[in-house]
């Protein structure tokens, strides 16, 4: 198959699966692009993830630089379209009963039971990209050091981003 | 509610440079500017309208905020105003990262480069899994709920199991759970 079909058959089932957004599937994207179809390496797919994070916008990004990785522009801009495409016209087309569900105990359930499970993804998406850089023990120190400072002080998340990439330079990572 | 004022109209050109001017200025995150441009700027939606919009984005698969251009442009001109607002917002970002995956082509292979990236990379691993901590707050005093954070994490990062088999077993039993703590 060619690369250009794979990207949008994967992007396409994933955009219908990004229950509380992009990076929730992230693991899945990781699975897909690292152990399936080796587009990239572990050390390559947490480049392209904090790359992504660079930018202005939506957290979809990643696959757009995926794309661009695999097939070059045209690959960005399948990858990118058929992670959009499904998910909005389900969207588009939901949008216009949602309001009389509102208060459904089904729409309720459904809510509260996904919530969990989007929580637990996420989770999964900052393990691997954290894992991905293969550093040492100065790598995690950085991730759960981030991890304290970012849960339980007001600090701008800018600054371990900055201090990590310095750390980075000197070659202590 | 102030029903009684008419809806706003908005022309597809401001929906475009609406939605462009958010996604533009949503470095960490577009759903402030998103919704300080619909709500307080352009005043296009109400707070609750806007409450009541997100929460059926938040719950719909896909980037919230994608979805939210879909929404609020399909409000005041079907398909044509969704497909403008989401191209009005995703403008600026695509070409950014276009823009960086080509300085990182050219550039990457810079000893410093890598080494400054896979130090950033250690801190974003870590900002991601506070968002993840924070995001089970409201989880707390819900044993079940939290056992359900903690299978999926085991199933997705350790045991590095296919998504769709993971969410086809897990998302009907969390709903069960839910529908019977409800009752």
């Amino acid at each position: 198959m060619s690369p250009l079909v794979s990207l949008a058959l994967r992007f396409a089932v994933l955009s219908l699966l990004a229950v509380g957004g992009v990076t929730a599937v992230v693991p899945e994207v990781h699975r897909v692009v690292v152990e399936v179809h080796h587009w990239a390496s572990d050390a390559e797919f947490t480049q392209m993830f904090v790359i992504a994070r660079a930018a202005p916008g939506p957290n979809m990004l990643l696959v757009t630089l995926i794309g661009w990785q695999v097939a070059g522009l045209p690959g960005a801009l399948v990858a990118t379209a058929a992670m959009v495409a499904p998910s909005c016209t389900l969207t588009y087309l939901v949008a216009g009963v949602w309001q009389r569900f509102r208060t459904a105990r089904w729409r309720l359930a459904i809510e509260a039971g996904l919530a969990p499970i989007a929580v637990g993804l996420v989770i999964a998406t900052g393990w691997l990209v954290a894992r991905g850089g293969h550093g040492g023990a100065v790598a995690y120190a950085i991730s759960a050091v981030t991890t304290v400072l970012v849960v339980f002080t007001r600090v701008n998340p800018l600054w371990p981003v900055v201090a990590a990439g310095l750390l980075g330079l000197l070659g202590a990572v | 509610m102030a029903t009684s004022e008419p809806p706003p109209r908005v022309t597809l050109a401001e929906l475009y440079r609406g939605f462009f001017h958010a996604g533009a200025r949503g470095v960490g995150g577009v759903l402030p500017w998103a919704r300080r441009m619909l709500v307080e700027e352009r005043r296009w939606l109400t707070a609750a309208e806007f409450t009541d919009l997100f929460s059926l984005c938040n719950f719909l698969p896909g980037p919230n905020t994608v979805n939210l251009s879909i929404v609020v442009g399909a409000r005041f001109h079907g398909v044509r105003g969704a497909v403008t607002a989401l191209a009005g917002m995703l403008t600026l970002p695509l070409l950014t990262v276009l823009l960086l995956a080509a300085l990182y082509d050219r550039f990457g292979a810079a000893p410093g480069v890598d080494a400054a990236l896979r130090g950033i990379g250690a801190a974003a691993g870590g900002l991601v899994l506070a968002t993840g901590v924070k995001m089970a707050e409201p989880l707390r005093g819900r044993p079940r709920a939290l056992g359900v954070v903690l299978v999926t994490f085991v199933a997705i990062a350790l045991v590095r199991w296919p998504l769709v088999p993971v969410l086809l077993a897990l998302a009907p039993l969390s709903v069960l759970i839910a529908w019977v703590r409800r009752a």
